[in-house]
């Protein structure tokens, strides 16, 4: 680990001052300033678009600055490339992990940097290595052989933490490392991060859980716009202002709650289980309610939503949907009823990416565009600019290809995908994963006003604040099971970890 | 306005196989003397073109669609030669029993025609059905056993290669009393001076060009078939039957193959069982040089068979400038990589523009 008898204690580690990007028009980044000192754990907040992952570029010599200067210990660091940055002894994890599925995690640790004398790999060394950055961030049971394929992400992860030891770092940047850990990976992702501290290794983390941000980082710094907005340290800061120097903007309800009418069942499981998971799901949704599913990754939530769409098989069990019961189905059976899933995976299932706006808006009913059999263009881009401008999406217009804008603009996408075939029944699953604050605040505005309607929302998540702000009844889900699906207010935070880990009291002890 | 922006970089990357062909025949004002460049500029040269383009064009038509829905299929060539060798075999069937054209023509001139269009559609029928019937057996084995499309074509070019020996007994099929009817659809030696009149088989192929592009672009199908290429978790998402598709697109190109076989035969007028090897890397050149992505998802109807049409030019032209065989295959294997290679060129020149206007 890095020596710090060499730097100064005064010096910050890192040192940002007044760095600027241009990219043509667009300003990404307009004088941001940043000082990070060794072992502290930083946390850099801000929107999708604020500027973070320019800002992550520079340091990581993918970008180089218009103006401003960068300096690591006192001394100016200019990196050339990402390869060059890393050996000044900036890492950085990215959001989409960088892993060769197919090799072990000993060669995953040490890809690129390869003990070798001549050429000539030294087993024993590099097996030593990689012991080595298993042990230092406390994962010692880590077998080194095993393909990174068979890891759960969690996991994966932590070997991506493993290989950026090996170099040494002297700051480590994070970007969004839980976007898809559950509560416990969470935690002990937080242990590793703080014992790199202690060993005094900053890191600069960048997540959009304000919460998280609070618990592990002990300074922040909110950019918007290209600008740093606030810094501070966390303990003086709540999450209200943290938000508002975000958005800049009050948000005085990101939870908003008109008054429901519940109505008739339209989604009935009983004892749903798939081939593997799950095992045994029970669960009335009635028009116009939001019900939550909280669990840990590998619960078996994603798995339940997929056998109730049609994707998966189904092992046991009925699906009952407005009151016909139709346990085995398809997709295309299920979208004919009104019934619409979004994935977690806006990447890899959920959009078509090279496809433009229009196309992924409107696939699902693709006859309300058409005319005489054809398509028409006009139709489906008129069709789209409504969504578009109701979903508040942020692009070109409605031919720009998906995959060119940001996350939060691709969820609302795939969301309207589910209005414009006008769904009364939305599975959605984690639909505010990786996205920014603001584009949050209007998927659960979106949703209580879909529920408004008389629409029913089946909503997974595995981030409870979300899940008590916006549901009437929550289940939580744990190897397999769901439990009973109680009422918002019957439920206490404590109570819904607790049964997610498997570790429920028995109701009638705890009441 | 950004709409706009937006539209004229789609519009940019759709008339790029039109600007290749453009540059193409540009150099070839350029190099070719006076004499060579008056010949190769003429409608009777552009008229050879067109013939030759036919069959590697109406392959690509079916090619697209299996490109863009992310698949491949090796087994065009043999299919092609299949169903030339079956053509060729079925006139000798029905010699005898399928009248003659000429005595027809010579009785009256419209029951001439009904005769004559009867004929070639007959056997385009046929020709079509047992492209389309591989083809179904390659997409029914790719969708049931979720095998790779390289793998499960590479065995039917194979398997139907080995059935047209079969059927053909190893050597050509020529029948003794020619069918003037389909010898027709490819004939160029009518009117061999003159542009027009063109002979049927290429306005079959216009035709066949438009109907496809349409279909590929603004059918519900069409939109399908760019879904399941895109993203084929998607698509299933989306409710699309992706394996039925899936199917109907390689029946469909195999029956392209099959009618490229058809024009095959009549180009030759017989059926020779070792015909068109190595055809289906010339219609997946043709394909990719009209700007699919053989990850699927990108690709247009239009642009292949311009794709097909430069290759057929570049061949005439460099037989006419008198450059060895050698040098066509090394010019084509150069224009397959630059057409691929303007995806990654573009951006690098568009930021180069960007730079020099920010400076200025």
């Amino acid at each position: 680990m890095p020596e710090d008898s060499s730097s100064n204690p005064a010096l910050p580690r890192l040192q940002i001052k007044g760095v600027s990007k241009r990219f043509g028009p667009t300003v990404a980044l307009d004088g941001v300033s940043l000082e990070v000192a060794a072992g502290e754990i930083h946390a850099l907040i801000g929107e999708n678009g604020a500027g973070k992952s320019t800002l992550m570029k520079v340091l990581s010599g993918a970008h180089r600055p218009d103006a401003g200067s960068l300096t690591l210990d006192g001394q100016p660091f200019e990196p050339s490339d990402p390869l060059h940055a890393r050996n000044c002894g900036v890492a950085m994890i990215y959001q989409e992990l960088n892993l060769a599925p197919d090799l072990s995690v000993e060669e995953n640790i040490l890809l690129g940097r390869e003990p070798a004398t001549l050429g000539w790999i030294s087993h024993g060394e590099r097996r030593r290595l990689a012991k080595r950055a298993l042990e230092e961030i406390g994962q010692p049971q880590m077998t080194l052989d095993t393909p990174i394929r068979a890891l759960t992400i969690a996991q994966q992860q932590l070997v991506e933490i493993a290989r950026a030891l090996v170099g040494e770092p002297r700051v480590l940047i994070m970007d969004e490392p839980t976007s898809s850990l559950t509560q416990v990976d969470t935690e002990n992702l937080f242990g590793v991060i703080e014992r790199m501290s202690q060993r005094g290794v900053s890191v600069i983390y960048i997540s959009h859980f304000l919460e998280e941000c609070q618990r592990v980082a002990s300074r922040y710094t909110v950019l918007r716009d290209g600008r740093s907005v606030g810094t501070g340290a966390m303990a003086e800061a709540s999450l209200e202002q943290i938000i508002q120097l975000m958005v800049g903007r009050e948000i005085d309800e990101i939870y908003p709650r008109t008054s429901r009418a519940v109505g008739e069942p339209v989604l009935e499981l009983s004892g749903v289980a798939g081939l593997a998971k799950p095992s045994c799901v029970n669960l009335t949704l009635r028009a116009g309610e939001i019900v939550g599913v909280f669990g840990l990754v590998g619960a078996g939530r994603t798995e339940t939503l997929r056998a109730v769409f049609g994707l998966d098989r189904l092992a046991k069990g009925s699906v009952t949907v407005f009151s016909r019961e139709e346990t085995h189905s398809t997709p295309a059976k299920r979208l004919a009823n009104g019934v619409g899933l979004l994935s977690e995976n806006r990447k890899e299932e959920g959009l078509l990416l090279n496809r433009s706006i229009a196309d992924n808006l409107t696939l699902t009913r693709l006859g309300a565009v058409s005319r005489l059999g054809l398509v028409s263009d006009s139709a489906q881009a008129a069709a789209s600019g409504k969504w578009m401008a109701k979903l508040d999406v942020k692009a070109l217009g409605a031919a720009q290809p998906v995959g060119e804008l940001s996350g939060g603009n691709q969820q609302k996408i795939a969301l309207g995908r589910l209005l414009h075939h006008d769904a009364r029944i939305l599975l959605l699953d984690e639909p505010t994963r990786g996205i920014d604050v603001g584009s949050k605040a209007q998927i659960y505005r979106l949703m209580n006003e879909l529920a408004g309607q008389g629409k029913a929302v089946f909503f997974v998540s595995s981030y409870l604040p979300e899940l008590l702000g916006v549901c009437d009844r929550i289940g939580v889900m744990c190897r397999g099971e769901l439990s009973k699906v109680r009422s918002v207010d019957d439920w206490s935070e404590q109570e819904i970890i607790r049964t997610a880990v498997g570790q429920a009291e028995p109701r009638e002890a705890a009441a | 306005m950004n709409f706009l922006r937006l539209g004229s970089r789609d519009f940019l990357k759709a008339v790029r196989p039109f600007v290749g062909l453009f540059v193409v025949l540009t150099l070839f004002a350029i190099v070719m003397d006076g004499e060579i460049s008056s010949k190769f500029f003429s409608g009777r040269t552009f008229k050879t073109i067109l013939a030759q383009t036919v069959i590697v064009a109406i392959g690509a038509m079916g090619m697209t669609l299996v490109i863009v829905s992310g698949g491949i299929d090796l087994s065009a060539g043999s299919v092609v030669a299949l169903c030339s060798v079956v053509t060729a075999k079925l006139i000798v069937l029905g010699h005898g029993f399928v009248p003659s054209l000429n005595s027809a023509i010579s009785a009256e001139w419209t029951s001439g025609l009904v005769m004559y269009l009867l004929q070639v559609i007959c056997f385009i029928v046929f020709a079509v059905l047992t492209g389309g019937l591989v083809g179904m057996a390659s997409g029914g084995i790719i969708t049931a056993f979720r095998m790779m499309p390289f793998i499960v074509t590479l065995g039917m070019m194979g398997i139907a290669r080995g059935i047209t020996k079969w059927v053909a007994k190893n050597v050509s099929v020529t029948p003794e009393e020619p069918l003037e009817s389909i010898n027709r659809l490819m004939d160029i030696s009518q009117s061999p001076k003159t542009f027009f009149p063109l002979p049927d088989g290429v306005w079959l192929t216009l035709g066949l060009a438009v109907v496809m592009a349409v279909v590929l672009r603004s059918t519900v199908f069409g939109r399908y078939v760019f879904a399941i290429g895109s993203n084929e978790d998607t698509a299933r998402l989306c409710g699309i039957r992706v394996n039925l598709n899936k199917v109907v697109i390689y029946t469909l190109a195999g029956a392209f193959f099959g009618l490229a076989g058809l024009m095959q035969f009549s180009r030759l007028t017989q059926g020779d069982p070792s015909v068109a090897i190595g055809l289906e890397l010339k219609i997946i050149a043709a394909v990719v040089i009209g700007g699919a992505s053989l990850s699927g998802g990108v690709g247009s109807i239009p642009g292949s068979v311009i794709g097909a049409f430069m290759m057929a030019c570049l061949d005439s032209g460099s037989i006419m400038i008198g450059w060895p065989n050698y040098v066509q295959e090394i010019i084509i294997g150069v224009v397959i990589i630059l057409a691929v290679g303007m995806d990654k060129v573009e951006p690098f020149i568009q930021r180069l523009f960007k730079r020099q206007s920010s400076s200025n």
